[in-house]
């Protein structure tokens, strides 16, 4: 495909190439950004008066696989209030919080989001997962790989059999076509296999003889030697729990060892739900400000918020005691999905209200953490989607950063108790459009480790966002609501070099790739591990070892990425 | 249509493929050994023998020419032609509906929801015969399910109601549950086992306790048994014809187990109260569940029934009944399923993949078939088949064609492909996209 286009005149963003606002032709050919193109020969469009950014990354989103789809099914009465009828381009879907698959895609791409990794996969049933992201068009997509309470990489670990845990990690990512690590309440969801749960980073897990604190640290090390792109991805112990803001900076804390400057180590991911103090859920109050601190004071962790939203979601979660809890708690309805060796699931339908006390709070630590936390590259915007709300909210948080005023509006409806508990009425910090396209683009890029993503310099793909919108015009902390609806609707998305959304509307449905890490760990080593692991797995696992792995050919637009190891 | 007896070509090979995923229950066992000499399948290992049927015999009866007409004005045509017929067909009806799926791969089901989207029309899968209901009280509630790994590894207790596994899934006990030895659980020995039912069947009488409830009666038991395990006293002597010391005994067992797991059939799903009946269910597991560990799992039938409901989901939000008429999913039992549209004599095509409607659905609906196109994608010769205006024989997903299916615990698994089609047939994939091809283009 040697499709040329220009755009023209657009007031470009690009902060990884230190773009701020200038007002500049882009152009495209081949799928990527080059030098210069043929204006006889090129599409033009014309970008006067509009913002421009590379296609927005999200690096936490739970759009595709098993619990997803536990979510759609347990919400009919969630896809009535939201359909979409067909076109002539496009298919129809359903789905306000859990969209269906082809919705998901669609809705991405109308709001300029061109990569989406899906957070959380558990190996066994990553085929699942492979299916419904082949099944969402549009944007290109990748699957963290689920492993904190891996059997086979607990036992390694706690054998102290670091390298072999990699290799096997290694091979988990490979088979499955995964990308990263994910760590789900390490230890915690093997013990939910009993009904149970751990409470701290150096409880014992049941019948392992290892702890939280030790399977995170050994993760970490299996991240190094892999030399993945991405750092390990945790969800920490006690999420969702009052005063948990202190397991989530131990956790941070212990592998602090580990740091010889450099790239991060440790990606907190939807920390809102682990950022709080207080002891019990009366007296909860946001402990944004202690891990900001901390963040401020170190270099190795970079986080996403995992915004709250006010309004009626489904979380959904590997976490099973977590969704449990809130069952108790909610008492509607609860779906519990475990996953033999690997890990669980629960889904519980939620309502996040202002005028709640628990509501409040959390609204405001999601804001608190991007607000107080100073560099923007260690922060991405995420809402968990669908647990703190559905990703089609991203606009309106955009509008919350950057508009005190917009804040406001929400304070003067949310509960006045929780907010004396929380900073943010006194912060007036406001984030520019440079801070906006590093959080929603640049950083998540960045930490992901994706080279020719989040920003427009030339061999970037051209993934390319464009909103009628002119920043040298409105002032977003005033007119936020011009903001919210420009990001609503892209006027122009572009994906691979192709315009497939204008004014808002998807114009042409094309499918997206499929990222993945190939590990070269040498052929012999992994043999060894296998040939090992094999008796155990079969006696494990309900299924053979042959037919456990993610064949390549099952990927849409498969890219794995190479990565060479230490090993 | 000639049916010859068996398909070979003039080879000598022998080869044999390991670890087949079993495409005929919803266990999926996917440890079968086929051996395959003159491209003709001689011998399966491993399985049980329903399975083993389905690889051995299924030759007999196939469909080998696509065929225009019904019953005997039949006249075999080519491929070509009968796909033709059919698109032709579906642009000239206004409301088709698509039935059937549970017996195909995930790429088959997505196609067909792809043809009802495009046409307007409606798409039902047959879990409307089976676990409709479970579904359905999945969507009230939400399932308490766990992959059958957590239970071959840790369940000590299995409770069996309304099914007869040791004759409908013959290899789940030894595989996934009663003799299942895992990291924590060491097989029969650790185990207790109940079974509920309304007669003794096979599976009851290896049984340490057989609970016989009066037939109609699960809801009450169920409702029994979470009073119980709510520590709540039954005043009455027994219930569903089970008295209430053996109710408070199996009440006992069930929190006393460390990992308790109810498998449950359509006895439970078909029987009176339906869905209400896995509400119960599910309610009954959800108490447990504040006491010990409970999951509960439904046995389901076809290899891919699981799959059909995983797939509906995923593109339209809805496991089944499917409407597209107003340009979006819309989704509402006792309106929208198959035997619903049916029975108003309101689809104006009838298609129908990888299942045999006519056999199983209400003989009511056979009225209204009477008067409208029956399309039928199929690798044998069914009584639908036989009844339909066009039917197009297709190759055996999981044999002939590879695919993804779903097992009773959404497990997905990819089918293989161990030997060649008979000449000419080609797979339901194929000609579901030929058909789409031609209506798009």
């Amino acid at each position: 495909m040697k499709e040329a286009l220009l755009i023209r005149n657009g007031i470009v963003y690009d902060p990884m190439n230190g773009v701020e606002g200038e007002v500049m032709d882009i152009a495209v050919e081949g799928g990527v950004i080059v030098e210069d193109v043929d204006e006889r020969e090129a599409k033009v469009i014309d970008a006067s008066g509009m913002l421009i950014m590379p296609g927005g990354v999200d690096i936490h989103s739970h759009i595709a696989g098993s619990k997803s789809n536990i979510g759609r099914l347990l919400r009919p009465e969630d896809h009535r209030r939201s359909y979409e009828p067909r076109t002539a381009v496009t298919r129809s879907g359903v789905g306000h919080t859990v969209p269906s698959t082809k919705t998901t895609g669609y809705r991405y791409a109308r709001m300029g989001y061109t990569t989406v990794f899906e957070a959380a996969s558990p190996p066994l049933k990553q085929k699942h997962t492979w299916e419904e992201l082949n099944d969402i068009p549009i944007i290109d997509k990748a699957a963290l790989t689920v492993m904190g309470n891996n059997w086979f990489i607990m036992d390694f670990i706690s054998q102290d059999r670091i390298e072999d845990a990699a290799i096997y990690a290694a091979w988990l990512l490979k088979s499955t076509k995964g990308y990263g690590i994910k760590i789900v309440n390490p230890g915690g969801v093997e013990a939910w296999g009993w009904g149970g749960n751990v409470y701290d980073l150096d409880d014992q897990v049941p019948y392992f003889g290892i702890t939280p604190r030790e399977i995170v640290e050994g993760l970490c090390r299996v991240n190094s030697i892999l030399n993945l792109p991405h750092t390990i991805h945790v969800h920490t112990n006690r999420l969702g729990m009052p005063n948990n803001c202190w397991t989530a900076l131990r956790t941070v804390h212990t592998i602090r060892k580990s740091f010889g400057g450099g790239r991060p180590l440790i990606h907190i991911t939807h920390c809102q739900f682990s950022g709080y103090a207080g002891s019990t859920w009366t007296t909860l109050r946001s402990g944004a400000e202690y891990i900001a601190k901390y963040v401020n004071s170190i270099d190795h962790v970079t986080l996403d918020i995992g915004q709250v939203v006010f309004t009626d979601t489904t979380t959904m979660t590997g976490d099973g005691p977590l969704e449990f809890r809130l069952f108790q708690s909610l008492a509607g309805k609860w779906a519990n999905a475990d996953v033999e060796v690997e890990t669980g699931a629960g889904v519980v339908p939620v309502k996040y209200s202002r005028r709640s006390y628990v509501g409040t709070i959390q609204w405001a630590v999601g804001l608190e953490l991007a607000l107080l936390i100073d560099d923007p590259w260690r922060v991405c915007l995420t809402t968990d989607h669908p647990n703190g709300g559905p990703f089609t909210a991203y606009p309106r948080v955009i509008s919350w950063l950057m508009s005190s005023k917009a804040r406001g509006k929400v304070m003067e409806k949310a509960n006045r108790r929780a907010l004396k508990y929380t900073v943010l009425p006194s912060i007036d910090r406001e984030y520019t459009f440079t801070d906006v396209a590093i959080v929603t683009r640049a950083a998540p890029a960045r930490l992901l480790g994706l080279k020719s993503k989040g920003h427009l310099g030339v061999g970037a793909d051209a993934d390319i966002a464009i909103y009628d919108i002119d920043p040298r015009k409105i002032d977003p902390a005033v007119d936020y609501r011009m903001v919210r609806r420009a990001l609503r609707r892209a006027a122009y998305t572009i994906k691979g070099g192709r315009i497939v959304v204008v004014k808002g509307e998807v114009v042409e449905d094309i499918p997206g790739r499929s990222i993945w890490v190939d590990v070269a760990v040498p052929g012999d080593r992994i043999e060894e591990v296998i040939r090992e692991v094999k008796p155990r797995f079969e006696e494990f696992y309900t299924v053979k070892l042959s037919n456990y792995p993610v064949p390549e050919s099952m990927l849409i637009g498969s890219s794995p990425i190479k990565v060479n190891p230490s090993i | 249509m000639a049916i010859p007896s068996i398909l070979v070509e003039e080879k000598t090979t022998e080869y044999t493929v390991e670890d087949v995923v079993c495409p005929f229950c919803g266990c999926c066992c996917d440890d079968l050994i086929v051996t395959v000499r003159d491209s003709r399948i001689v011998d399966v290992r491993n399985a049980c023998a329903l399975g083993a049927s389905k690889f051995l015999h299924m030759n007999e009866g196939r469909l080998l020419k696509p065929k225009i007409g019904r019953f005997d004005t039949a006249k075999e045509v080519s491929v070509d032609e009968a796909i033709e017929t059919v698109a032709n067909l579906l642009k000239d009806s206004s409301y088709p509906l698509f039935y059937g799926w549970a017996c195909t791969s995930c790429e088959s089901i997505l196609l067909g929801l792809d043809l009802a989207d495009l046409l307007g029309g409606a798409i039902d899968n047959t879990s409307i015969i089976c676990h409709g209901p479970t579904v359905l009280a999945g969507q009230e509630l939400g399932l308490i399910a766990a992959t059958l790994g957590q239970v071959k590894n840790r369940a000590d207790l299995i409770v069996y109601w309304g099914c007869n596994p040791l004759e409908a899934h013959p290899r789940h006990l030894a595989r996934y549950s009663v003799s299942a030895r895992g990291r924590f659980i060491d097989g029969r020995r650790d185990r207790k086992v109940v079974v509920v039912d309304v007669r003794r069947t096979a599976t009851a009488r290896m049984a340490d306790l057989f609970v016989e409830v009066k037939p109609g009666y699960d809801y009450e038991l169920l409702s029994a048994l979470k009073m119980l395990v709510k520590d709540l006293d039954l005043e009455v002597d027994e219930v569903g014809g089970v008295p209430v010391s053996e109710i408070e005994k199996l009440a006992d067992m069930m929190v006393e187990a460390r990992f308790g797991a109810l498998f449950f059939g359509t006895g439970l799903t078909m029987s009176r109260g339906r869905d209400k009946n896995v509400e119960a269910a599910i309610e009954l597991v959800r108490c447990l569940n504040f006491k010990t560990k409970f999951v509960l799992i439904p046995m389901r039938g076809h290899f891919n029934v699981t799959g059909a409901n995983e797939v509906f989901t995923w593109r339209t939000g809805y496991p089944l009944s499917v409407d597209f008429s107003q340009g979006y999913p819309r989704y509402l039992p006792g309106e929208t399923t198959a035997v619903d549209i049916l029975r108003r004599g309101e689809c104006d095509l009838f298609f129908v993949v990888a299942s045999d409607p006519i056999s199983h659905l209400p003989r009511r609906i056979l009225e209204h078939l009477g008067n409208i196109p029956v399309v039928a994608l199929d690798p044998k010769i069914t009584p639908t088949v036989y009844l339909s205006d066009v039917a197009i024989p297709v190759a055996y997903t999981g044999i002939e064609v590879e695919g993804t299916a779903y097992r009773m615990d959404t497990v997905p698994l990819r089918l293989k492909k161990i030997v060649e089609p008979p000449q000419g047939i080609l797979s339901d994939v194929e000609i579901l996209g030929m058909i789409l091809e031609k209506l798009r283009g």
